[in-house]
């Protein structure tokens, strides 16, 4: 007997489904499909068993639900981010797990520790090597206000990349970087706009060589942020 | 170490070779220092590698700030066999911040002079490579001189928001 099958079909409690009564809805639901069946029975049918929502909502729900990161640690907060991987808080649960090697792979730039004023330039590049679509979080206090190394050698990321959350913490625990990688899912999901690249310039996935064309060069130093609007 | 009668003996050899070699001398804390002229930094290393003290282990440069001269540079020597130390001292002003390389000489001395090059702005004439080695290369002043400013983004902690936000813009 089939029994566990029978929920693939609204059947009223109480009612003893044969294999044989099983094997007449699966035909009719053949024959519903080729549409040999009328609109009444098609209607229940699709109304049964189909979802509607909007491609952008799809999309959305897909990208937020396997970001790859990628694997570009920093200072000591990767360690934590390294732990999250792990069996104890296990991002895999999220999809979030597969780390890339490459940046051209990846679309999530997890900032895990201190940027130098010799680094930005780099990090910056990696941001700019990620394709379309990419999603950045600072983690740590130094990423985002410098933390205990607030002198002249460290810069915040906001100064010279978009970063779309931040985690705080010294370093974050890993189960703080899981909700903020939860946030971005749900910023992800709920709205994709990504306004506050303009103040960075970072559309695309081209890289900014300075030297090359001065007109779009971007000096990451002397430049304040929100100053390169429509630049 | 050489004890205080050591130290004075070895200086007073120094200044048989060059007069003016050897500016003074400080024992403390069982430490024995000498305070040497800048010009003559080569030849006093030269001559304290010939008395055993083989190996140079670090160069350091200091900000003596408000004192004057104010920069200086520090030279940990030890003698390998006897398990020696002795701590050669110079300092430079601020305007003419030159003291010749000892480089050609003590190749370990190579990084650790750019690095006081960048950090405090000594030139270290005869250097074979002088130029930053920890910060940007296009980078502006010596972060560790002590007046240079502490940089940094300036962040507003919850015990002085009394005092206003003001330093924060």
């Amino acid at each position: 007997m089939a029994v566990e099958r029978q929920k693939l079909a609204v059947v009223p409690a109480g009612t003893d489904l044969s294999k044989e009564d099983f094997r007449i809805r699966q035909l009719r639901a053949r024959d519903m499909l080729r549409g040999d069946l009328g609109d009444e029975d098609l209607d229940k049918y699709v109304e049964e068993r189909v979802l509607t929502t909007t491609l952008e909502k799809a999309v959305a729900w897909a990208r937020s639900n396997a970001l790859f990161p990628a694997t570009f640690g920093l200072a000591c907060c990767a360690i934590e981010m390294m732990s999250i991987v792990g069996a104890r808080v296990d991002v895999a649960r999220f999809g979030f797990e597969a780390f890339r090697a490459s940046p051209r792979q990846a679309d999530l730039l997890i900032l895990s520790g201190r940027i130098s004023i010799k680094m930005a330039p780099v990090v910056r590049r990696i941001y700019d090597q990620m394709l379309e679509p990419k999603w950045a979080i600072a983690m740590g206090a130094c990423s985002s206000s410098m933390g205990v190394f607030n002198n002249y050698a460290i810069v915040p990321a906001d100064k010279f990349m978009p970063v779309d959350v931040h985690v705080p913490g010294c370093p974050p625990r890993p189960e703080a970087l899981l909700h903020g990688i939860l946030k971005l899912r749900k910023m992800i999901q709920a709205d994709p706009d990504m306004g506050w690249r303009a103040g960075h310039q970072a559309y695309g996935t081209e890289e900014v060589v300075p030297g090359e064309d001065q007109a779009t060069a971007v000096n990451v130093f002397r430049q304040t942020p929100g100053s390169a609007q429509g630049a | 170490m050489p004890d205080g009668v050591g130290l004075e003996l070895l200086a007073q050899e120094l200044r048989e070779a060059d007069a003016d070699a050897v500016l003074g001398t400080l024992y403390f804390r069982d430490k024995a220092t000498l305070i040497v002229d800048p010009a003559t930094i080569v030849q006093t290393l030269e001559h304290l590698r010939a008395k055993g003290y083989g190996a140079l282990m670090s160069v350091h440069g200091v900000d003596y700030y408000p004192e004057e001269p104010r920069l200086g540079v520090h030279y940990e020597l030890l003698d390998m066999n006897a398990v020696d130390r002795l701590t050669v001292k110079l300092r430079v002003p601020l305007d003419n911040p030159h003291v010749p390389s000892v480089t050609p000489g003590w190749s370990t001395a190579n990084h650790q002079e750019r690095e006081i090059y960048d950090m405090f702005g000594v030139v270290f004439d005869g250097h074979p490579d002088l130029r930053r080695i920890l910060m940007p290369e296009d980078y502006e002043g010596h972060p560790q001189r002590r007046d240079f400013p502490i940089g940094g983004e300036p962040v507003l902690f919850t015990v002085d928001e009394a005092e206003g936000t003001a330093y924060t813009q």
